[in-house]
């Protein structure tokens, strides 16, 4: 097997102010393969891609294409060498219909008119020849975020790329998606495309990949050949450390019903119907009850009505024996945590302090205000010990302003500002979002102790990993309705897939139809 | 020195405050190339006036008038620091009344309706009640509180349009200042009460020293004689001190602000981003008031209620009092005695030198307009060391700390948050 490079970065350091984000390190892409590179956030891995993407240029090391050295200073080089790139957060303008935002940048016309014809033809037979499904006439902001994903690969298949760059692709995908794009890759890479598949999923890696390149804190760890390796010592490489990557917990107990749900609506934002649809469940105290589905399913609104963000229009909320269905938000939160879906928008006021942030839901207990006044002894106190205690990092610790910390950090302040108010219902929502296989660890560990103290959690996830590993029971949610009730260990990721996808419901009573 | 430098560089009020220094200086320089075109391009100023213009631009708070040959001189001039001080009064009012809406994402345009209905309420109160039967003090301080109040219950209007109807403040702001420029005509007009009118000039009320109520000088007279200026400015700085406290201190301005920064995570967090809209809106309302009922209650000033069909300028010059100060309570002392201090050397300019008064207000115009740019600066000095470094400083702090941030992901936490 001739292993003919197409790509290779050699020995590239990239250097910012305080932190080398990539020291020294060394890529080599085949043709035809798919290489992963394995690293958690921080690791240097999108640093790396931004180099040969042309965002970056690098203090030291040489990047070839075909063993000719090349420099690449913007990405109209990178597009120039056939380098294409989709990106996490997709680049597309909503408004402009998938045709157009296919041809933006390369648009073919003549005497300044737009030859949409010919490009339809080109976008079309692709679409055809490799199974991407697309409706080109539609609009952006109209399709799912499956198609959408498929638009960014048309994007670069239109300009005839050779290298294709796939950041974390699968995070927004359903599991029967997640396998279409698999099985997408693989036949580019068949017909000689190389691929380079950015993740830190390990499943997936150990499924797509050729081969596989290691970083950590910026620092190549190495490279292995995919079938020589299995997802311990992959992510043993990864972290550093050895991971546990099953969560350890013994079975549950539960015991009283903490949150009770009857027939509860919320109306939606977007459409004439519920988004809500007379869902009832009781979560009880010391389980874990998580509710899977696929974004946008109505899991949002469902936490929404919960929690008071958004009025429901029916049904009961019960809390702690208590009718809360019209209680205000800070009534409830007297029984409940909730560490929010979007931290940005809910968890975080990110221009404040962390200190000022870790007192946002008890800046008005006796504790830290008298007369009106807040006690800036007791909060900055209240801060160190929360801070030490859940070990959140951050520049100047307590007066580090929020905005300039890491994800996983401010997700660590929020799930440490809510679990130590120590309430009966704890609800997380996607607690793990973006976050690394350490803190990830960390956080499902938090959980778990929460629940043998005897609390009820209800988790939100769109993780089925994460559903399966954490959960107790699992409701799957779809259209606004609970379609389905499982055991984790009675049940696996493919049947929950089809309740997710909505070709099989339950009735109640457990029958499925 | 250079690291010691930019460490200082690094913290934000620091760079506030040489963002505001360079729009100030830039104002001014401005201000000068004007003073400069139009002497030149006029027959009867040409160089010479163009020179005293400049100085007068930039040192009119000094200067004491011309000398017996007919030179500018300068040194200390009683009079026109009392004077500033005595107008920095509603200008440090009127921006604490911006800067307070701000802090809660809330663009306070209608400070000069809060102004004029807070004039109205204050005069009316100031005359009408006897001072043979009710000590005149008693009567300063009813008429300065029912200012504040007529100020922070027109205030809250637009709030509670702007929590119960979702309708943006600013176009609720701009029609209740219509309204209350001709309520107020209308007031004073259709009624003769204490109407003035004295060598033929008509149309304004009387002074509320008619009625013997005026605001102490304590000894400010003896400090700065021939000045205007009374304990007024002392109570201005006592307020911005107040508001300081209140808005770092308290919970109420914990709230304040947090619905101000993110309104959501502020109702995440069980506050009541409603009131808080209203609150804001009536506390930036009273500090409205309390500058109209501090200009009018010092005794010596006219309210040409007649003239009132338009806007009074000192609520609009709140804005940029508010803007160059970044919306801290206790640089606004600072930024109200500037924009005063303008308005001082305008005079000069005026009396001084073949600058006529409409020339002169184009002068101070581009000089406050300019100034007001201080966070188009403070962008340009981060965006200036972030291209010198390569990479966005505010990142660095985090990423350094390896706790698990890279570069990209801090970039785009950057974007959501402007």
């Amino acid at each position: 097997m001739a292993a003919e490079n197409v790509i290779e970065m050699l020995h590239i350091t990239k250097e910012f102010p305080g932190i080398i984000a990539n020291d020294d390190i060394t890529l080599q892409l085949r043709r035809g393969e798919i290489h992963a590179l394995l690293g958690e956030n921080g690791a240097g891995k999108s640093t790396l891609m931004s180099v040969l993407f042309g965002l970056y240029q690098p203090e030291a090391g040489v990047i070839k294409k075909n063993g000719q050295e090349v420099k690449i200073n913007d990405p109209n080089d990178a597009t120039a060498l056939g380098i294409g790139m989709v990106h996490q957060h997709f680049k597309l303008i909503e408004v402009f219909t998938v045709l157009d935002n296919i041809i933006l940048g390369a648009e073919t016309a003549k005497l300044g008119f737009l030859q949409k014809k010919e490009a339809r033809a080109k976008v079309e037979a692709l679409s055809q020849r490799y199974g991407l499904k697309v409706d080109l006439d539609a609009k952006v902001e109209d399709i799912t975020v499956g198609m959408q994903q498929r638009v960014e690969i048309l994007k670069m298949l239109y300009r005839d790329n050779e290298i294709l760059i796939f950041d974390e692709p699968t995070a927004v995908l359903t599991p029967q998606e997640i396998g279409e794009l698999m099985a997408t890759m693989k036949e580019f890479a068949k017909e000689g495309k190389s691929i380079l598949f950015i993740s830190h999923k390990l499943n997936e890696i150990m499924e797509v990949s050729d081969r596989v390149t290691v970083l950590r804190k910026g620092k190549y760890i190495g490279t292995v050949e995919t079938k020589d390796t299995d997802k311990q010592s992959l992510s043993d490489m990864m972290v550093g450390r050895s991971v546990q990557l099953e969560v350890q917990k013994g079975p549950a107990s539960p015991g009283e019903v903490v949150l009770s749900l009857r027939e509860l609506c919320v109306p939606s934002k977007a459409h004439k119907r519920n988004a809500v649809d007379h869902v009832s469940f009781d979560v009880r105290a010391g389980e874990i009850v998580c509710i899977a589905g696929i974004d946008g399913n109505g899991q949002t609104e469902l936490v929404y009505g919960l929690t008071g963000l958004e009025k429901s229009s029916g049904g009961s909320v019960n809390l702690c024996g208590e009718d809360i269905s019209h209680a205000s938000i800070r009534h409830r939160s007297m029984n409940m945590s909730h560490i929010p879906e979007d931290r940005h928008k809910h968890g975080l006021v990110l221009d404040f302090t962390l200190e000022q942030n870790l007192v946002l839901q008890r800046y008005n207990e006796p504790r830290f205000q008298h007369g009106g006044f807040i006690d800036r002894g007791a909060m900055r106190e209240y801060a160190q010990q929360l801070i030490g205690q859940y070990d959140v990092r951050s520049g100047q610790g307590p007066v580090t302003v929020a905005r300039s910390m890491s994800g996983g950090n401010q997700q660590k302040a929020i799930i440490a500002r809510e679990l130590d108010r120590e309430k009966p219902l704890i609800v997380a929502v996607q607690p793990t979002r973006g976050l690394d296989v350490g803190a990830i660890e960390y956080i499902h560990g938090q959980l778990v102790a929460e629940r043998d103290k005897g609390r009820a959690v209800l988790l939100v996830s769109l993780e089925l990993d994460e559903v399966m590993n954490l959960s107790d029971r699992i409701l799957v949610m779809y259209e606004g309705e609970i379609v389905g009730e499982f055991d984790p260990k009675k049940t696996d990721v493919q049947e929950l897939g089809l309740y997710m996808a909505g070709a099989r419901r339950m009735e109640k009573g457990g029958q499925s139809v | 020195m250079k690291e010691k430098w930019s460490a200082l560089m690094e913290q934000d009020g620091a760079k506030t405050v040489v963002a505001s220094l360079i729009s100030i200086l830039i104002g001014l320089l401005v201000g000068c190339i004007i003073v400069v075109i139009v002497g030149l391009a006029n027959k009867v100023l040409g160089i010479g006036a163009a020179w005293d213009g400049i100085r007068l631009v930039l040192g009119g708070i000094l200067s004491t008038g011309r000398d017996a040959v007919g030179n500018l001189s300068f040194g200390f001039n009683p009079a026109n620091v009392g004077n500033m001080l005595f107008r920095a009064t509603p200008l440090i009012l009127t921006g604490l009344s911006v800067a307070v809406a701000f802090k809660t994402g809330l663009f306070n345009i209608g400070a000069p309706g809060q102004y004029l209905m807070s004039t109205a309420a204050t005069l009316i109160v100031a005359l009408s009640i006897p001072t043979a039967v009710v000590p005149a003090p008693l009567v300063w301080l009813l008429a300065f509180l029912s200012g504040i109040l007529a100020g922070a219950a027109w205030g809250a209007i637009p709030g509670l349009v702007k929590a119960l109807l979702n309708i943006n403040e600013v176009l609720a702001c701009i029609m209740t200042n219509w309204i209350a420029a001709n309520l107020v005509t209308w007031i004073f007009d259709g009624s003769t009460w204490c109407n003035m009118e004295e060598f033929g000039k008509t149309g304004y009320v009387y002074k509320t020293s008619f009625n013997g109520v005026e605001t102490a000088k304590w000894g400010l007279d003896v400090i700065f004689p021939g000045s205007q200026v009374n304990w007024g400015i002392v109570i201005a700085v006592i307020l911005a001190i107040v508001v300081y406290a209140f808005i770092t201190k308290t919970t109420m301005g914990y709230e304040l602000v947090s619905c101000g920064s993110n309104r959501h995570a502020a109702r995440y967090a069980g506050i009541s981003d409603k009131r808080n809209i209203v609150l804001s809106m009536a506390i930036a309302g009273g500090l409205a008031g309390a500058a109209a009922a501090l200009y009018y209650l010092s005794g010596n000033t006219e309210f040409f209620w007649s003239t009132y069909q338009s806007l009074p300028a000192v609520g609009f010059n709140g804005i940029p009092v508010a803007l160059l100060a970044a919306s801290n309570p206790l640089a606004i002392i600072f930024t109200g005695c500037f924009m005063s201090m303008l308005n001082i050397a305008g005079q000069q300019l005026t009396n001084l030198t073949g600058y006529n008064e409409y020339i002169t207000d184009v002068v101070i115009a581009t000089i406050v307009y300019l100034s007001a740019f201080t966070l188009v600066i403070k962008t340009l000095i981060a965006g200036r060391k972030k291209r010198a470094a390569g990479v966005d400083a505010k990142v660095i702090p985090a990423a350094s700390q390896g706790a698990g941030t890279t570069p990209e992901t801090g970039k785009e936490k950057e974007g959501e948050g402007v």
